[in-house]
């Protein structure tokens, strides 16, 4: 079987073709990772059709699509939702959506307790609390990374941070020493989906809907302004 | 007569607030799914773009899917995807720049990413057959207020004039706003009017006889709204029929002295008027009477092919599909002020 992965949550435009075949295991076929946050709709489907060339593939060949599902700045997320979701419907292939930051906690392979934050623009981040690469435990959750700690109920260092919130906040988070990875891979999304679609525990695997966590920048007007003066 | 030798189009519209799928093959129009945010955007009293995004995302593959079964056909049986490239919202185009070339990609089939206002002038043919060679396309809605000359629409557009300030559609807005009628203005305003009088107040036609094809609508928005203000200052009723009545009359009065006189000045002899505001009756009735005095032929799509629509994405898709047009590539970027002279980006 063949899986599909892809990621448009972050500044990384990154997509992955994993081999499953049940009981046998699974292995990357091809990868392409960019990282472009301005441009995840003109990167994404060529890179789709460069993996699939790649890996001598067609688009009927495909089993499954995962996709990350954020949290992350809307336009990019939504082209990747918008890009898997056309893709199922179209193959009528199945389409799970995986957190964007399990994704990261999953590649980080950690067995401590750690937090996991990425760029939520407006100085603020998107944040997770792991018990371990397994499990999540809190969030996702979006906030000024200053509060992070404190709404965790813990002090700085108590707890190690990964993501590029770590790298981009270390004052306020306290950034583990090693706070790979900083962004999502399609490759661990790729495995972590065949890990849960194989029976076996992991992080969940979720509905193809995007984690925005903010509602829209819009207010209803007030009374009408008045042109004339006086 | 359909003929099966003619291209299976899907056509997807994303540039404002209307999901728009649609199928044509050829000139003949098989499916026109839409689905609307209008209602989310009605409180904050114009489109709100991240609101209309999030709901392109939701109502893209429940569309598609009601356009495909409206028009007997399977995904298979589609030979290509056509998709409004811009221009419009940025993050709205997205979506069904995104969906399309993910249908693209899975079917295997030619994506053209085409322009929303040639596709609003190709949506005519559905309706009326081939478009006469040239013609002059009038393309009112709240987006646009432009004035086209047309030799050929599959590849080449030629603008005349366009808006300097507010789109047509957007004056209906804001003066629906001014005299408290709601979201959207066009049809609240069309129907007060018929209730009113149309000379009862002499609002202000902006760049009437400048000699161009531009149009003004923002100091004709601030005249009614002061002589609103006026009224209410003065504690006196506020005659809202007369008002829609006369403000509606001006719009249409500029809109269609314009568009005869591009006519006249290029030998034209028909007119196509097209976007949301070619809905309004009065721009109907009063085109309709101009271009019979002037002896220029009128074609106005129904209401339904004048609003944001998939269809015209589709028609104007089978239109560069049977012109031989390259297809676009699947790193199509979504290009929110594409200008009208690139018809397939």
């Amino acid at each position: 079987m063949l899986v599909l992965a892809f990621d448009t949550a972050t500044a990384a435009v990154t997509v992955a073709l994993y081999e499953w075949i049940p009981g046998a295991g699974v292995r990357p076929r091809a990868a392409a990772d960019a990282v472009d946050a301005r441009r995840h709709a003109e990167v994404l489907t060529p890179a789709i059709a460069g993996v699939l060339a790649e890996a001598g593939a067609v688009p009927a060949d495909l089993s499954a699509v995962a996709v990350g599902v954020g949290p992350g700045p809307y336009t990019g997320l939504r082209v990747g939702l918008m890009t898997a979701r056309a893709l199922g419907e179209a193959l009528k292939i199945p389409v799970h959506g995986i957190c964007s930051l399990d994704a990261i906690a999953w590649a980080s392979a950690r067995d401590e307790p750690f937090v996991v934050a990425t760029d939520a623009r407006r100085k603020e981040v998107y944040w997770a609390r792991y018990e371990s690469a397994r499990v999540r435990t809190t969030g996702p959750a979006v906030s000024p990374p200053a509060e992070v700690l404190a709404e965790l109920g813990v002090g700085p260092g108590e707890l190690p941070v990964i993501g590029e919130g770590a790298a981009l906040y270390p004052a306020q988070l306290g950034a583990a020493a090693d706070p790979l990875p900083l962004l999502p891979s399609a490759a661990a999304l790729a495995e972590l989906a065949v890990t849960r679609l194989s029976g076996a525990d992991g992080l969940p695997l979720l509905p193809p809907e995007p984690l925005y966590l903010r509602r829209p920048d819009a207010r209803a007007p007030g009374p009408r302004k008045k042109v004339s003066q006086g | 007569m359909i003929r099966d030798s003619e291209p299976l189009v899907l056509g997807i519209e994303t540039s404002c607030d209307e999901t728009g799928v649609g199928v044509v093959r050829g000139t003949t129009l098989l499916a026109d799914a839409i689905a609307s945010s209008v209602d989310e955007h009605a409180r904050f009293g114009g489109v709100v773009p991240e609101v209309a995004s999030r709901a392109h995302l939701e109502a893209m593959a429940p569309t598609v899917e009601r356009a495909l079964a409206e028009a007997g056909v399977a995904f298979a049986d589609v030979d290509a995807i056509a998709v409004t490239a811009g221009p419009g919202l940025a993050g709205a185009l997205l979506v069904g720049v995104a969906a399309a070339k993910a249908y693209a990609l899975a079917l295997g089939k030619p994506l053209y990413g085409v322009n929303h206002l040639a596709a609003h002038v190709a949506v005519d043919q559905l309706e009326h057959g081939p478009l006469p060679k040239p013609c002059v396309a009038m393309l009112v809605s709240g987006g646009h207020s432009s004035l086209l000359l047309v030799p050929d629409v599959a590849t080449d557009v030629r603008p005349l004039g366009a808006t300097v300030d507010d789109a047509a559609g957007e004056a209906f807005d804001k003066i629906a706003r001014v005299l408290g009628l709601g979201f959207p203005g066009g049809p609240v305003i069309d129907r007060m009017a018929r209730e009113g009088t149309a000379d009862a107040i002499a609002f202000p036609r902006g760049k009437y006889d400048d000699g161009t094809y531009d149009f003004s609508f923002s100091g004709l928005k601030t005249a009614v709204a002061r002589w609103v203000e006026a009224r209410e200052r003065a504690g006196e009723p506020v005659p809202v029929a007369d008002v829609a009545a006369s403000f509606q009359e001006a719009v249409v009065d500029v809109l269609t002295a314009k568009a005869l006189a591009a006519c006249r000045a290029h030998g034209v002899k028909d007119l196509l008027v097209g976007g949301g505001v070619a809905a309004n009756s009065r721009l109907r009735a009063l085109a309709a009477q101009r271009c019979e005095a002037a002896g220029v032929r009128l074609r106005v799509p129904r209401p339904k092919l004048c609003t944001d629509n998939g269809a015209m994405v589709a028609a104007l898709g089978a239109e560069l599909v049977a012109s031989g047009t390259v297809p676009s590539e699947l790193d199509l970027p979504a290009d929110s002020a594409l200008p009208i002279t690139t018809i397939r980006l």
